[in-house]
């Protein structure tokens, strides 16, 4: 399989630029994010990290006062261009954020929500579907008996496998995590993590983390930033033992945290 | 200071809050028990739903029914309710989730400065604006006659009068909903509309139904403005264009002027009495609306 017949799964980023107003927030990324990797975004509180994965499913525009210019190319198509259906994008892109926000609804319908609002109506199929992706999360054993009650009733660290579930229901190429272990307790974060590792070999998966540690332990492919730029980015175990830049070498080592 | 001084001080300024929160709490026993009072004497002489369902109001003659009231009241509030709801969930969606914020810096200042307008105001410009539109579009659209005094001019002046109170709770309710969860909603591919149907108006459910509770016990109770374009005929109304008077209209209307009527003052003090029930049973039904609703959302 050459990489030019399949684009799948493919993230370039060309001469990106975000700018809050009149805040500079990220300047000039350009990467290629690797394929059926787990890439790690790594760097200081306030270094853009966040910014940047918000840019991969456009929820950066839900903020006010953004300006993006640059090429952001997803399987080959700059999802910033204005032809681009946003709905389209965001449906390729599975979302983990910091904390689980479990919808309003029950277990079944959370899960159910994506494929619904994409025009899903069969019955059937979307009992499968919950049963399926339940299973991938490793959240079935434990919650087949009351799919129908409040998912809100459910602890933390379900909530978060609920979501990385309803995620992964509407068929996403990617998944996206932003810091998504950041507020769970470590058994919790540990089967996180191991789904994610799992999850590597049919998704690309780029992750936020402000653990060194956590990066160190799931990353293939690590990004650095700084104020806005990428310093460095790298296969993770040469970064991580050789850094070539200073400000890399300052916080792999926590000179600067 | 001393510890001790201080600390005296601490507890007797406690005591003292503690002494006016139950007071402000108190008030609404004496008042309730105030109008029981001085409604008794009426309802020694007949059953309280006698009063409820007779339409027959002749003082002179000592007949006190008061259904045309209660009819008035009900259709009034409801025509209110019924313009205003849905246009303050729209409104207030559109500023929540739409409008960027110089707009929103624009429109909520003039929205409080609405909720402050006297009602006597409302009330001139219900019989300048809403009379005349009432009378030669609305009534010879449905083919009527109507002087303009009608229930849907009070409905109508109502719900003007609601939409600043609703309009204020529900983008508190809305700000509640957090951006986390609206964002979760669209990174699955919804649309806009789709996480507000689905995400925000769920989630926001319960403090809808606390916010119409609110509105509604207003709109029960507001006087002035209605009373000044109602048309305030004594009889059971058949069409929202017709003439009515609602009970606090009768009341302010009549009380001050009973002349020398036996059970006069204790009638209107009965009005007073279904008026205070009926806010309190619409009350208590949206409380357990609300309960029921919380626990379905867990």
């Amino acid at each position: 399989m050459s990489q030019i017949e399949n684009n799948k799964g493919s993230i370039q980023v060309q001469n990106l630029n975000v700018y809050y107003g009149e805040r500079h927030a990220l300047k000039n990324l350009n990467i290629e994010i690797p394929k059926h990797k787990l890439t790690a975004i790594i760097g200081p509180s306030g270094c853009g990290k966040t910014t940047f994965l918000k840019c991969f499913n456009r929820l950066i525009e839900t903020n006010e006062n953004v300006n993006i210019t640059g090429q952001f190319l997803v399987d080959g198509q700059n999802i910033f261009d204005p032809k681009v259906e946003i709905t389209s994008i965001r449906k390729k892109m599975g979302l983990l954020s910091q904390r689980p926000y479990p919808l309003p609804m029950s277990i079944y319908d959370n899960i159910t929500y994506g494929p619904r609002i994409h025009g899903e109506r069969n019955k059937t199929k979307m009992a499968e579907t919950v049963e399926y992706y339940l299973k991938q999360a490793s959240l079935w054993e434990e919650v087949k008996d009351r799919l129908h009650s409040p998912a809100s009733a459910l602890s933390i660290g379900q909530q978060q496998r609920l979501c990385l579930a309803r995620g992964l229901a509407v068929a996403p190429e990617f998944i996206l995590g932003d810091e998504p272990t950041s507020a769970l307790d470590p058994i919790s974060s540990k089967h996180i993590e191991q789904k994610f590792i799992e999850l590597k070999n049919q998704y690309t998966i780029v992750v936020v983390t402000h653990s060194l540690r956590q990066a160190r332990r799931i990353a293939d492919y690590i990004v650095f930033m700084y104020l806005g730029e990428i310093i460095e980015h790298g296969p993770a175990k040469e970064l991580l033992s050789n850094p070539q830049h200073q400000l890399t070498k300052d916080y792999v080592t926590g000179e600067m945290s | 200071m001393s510890d001790k001084t201080r600390l005296q001080f601490d507890y007797r300024l406690k005591g003292l809050m503690k002494l006016f929160t139950l007071f402000a709490v108190l008030t609404l026993f004496i008042i309730f028990i105030g109008v029981v009072f001085k409604s008794y004497p009426i309802l020694k002489t007949n059953s309280i739903f006698h009063f409820l369902f007779s339409s027959e109001w002749f003082p002179q003659k000592e007949k006190f029914g008061l259904f045309p009231f209660i009819v008035s009241t009900l259709w009034v509030t409801a025509i209110a309710m019924v313009l205003a709801v849905p246009f303050c969930i729209l409104a207030s969606i559109y500023l929540s989730e739409y409008a960027d914020k110089k707009i929103i810096g624009w429109i909520t200042p003039l929205i409080d400065i609405l909720a402050g307008i006297p009602s006597v105001i409302f009330g001139i410009w219900g019989i300048i604006v809403v009379v005349p539109f009432v009378r030669d579009y609305l009534a010879p659209f449905f083919g009527k006659v109507s002087t303009g005094y009608s229930l849907i001019t009070g409905g109508i002046v109502l719900s003007v009068m609601i939409v600043p109170v609703m309009v204020n709770i529900l983008l508190e309710v809305f700000a509640t909903v957090s951006k986390g969860l609206k964002e979760a909603s669209l990174s699955l591919g919804a649309t806009k509309w789709q996480t507000i149907k689905n995400v925000l108006l769920r989630k926001a459910a319960p403090g809808i139904v606390s916010a119409i509770a609110l509105s509604l016990s207003r709109a029960f109770g507001e006087t002035l403005a209605v009373l000044m374009v109602v048309g305030n005929v004594t009889k059971v109304p058949h069409s929202m264009l017709d003439p009515g008077q609602p009970l606090p209209a009768l009341i302010a209307n009549n009380y001050g002027e009973m002349m020398s009527i036996d059970l006069y003052d204790s009638a209107l003090l009965l009005a007073s009495l279904v008026l205070f029930i009926i806010v309190l049973i619409f009350n208590i039904a949206s409380r357990l609306i609300l309960r029921k609703m919380e626990r379905n959302l867990g």
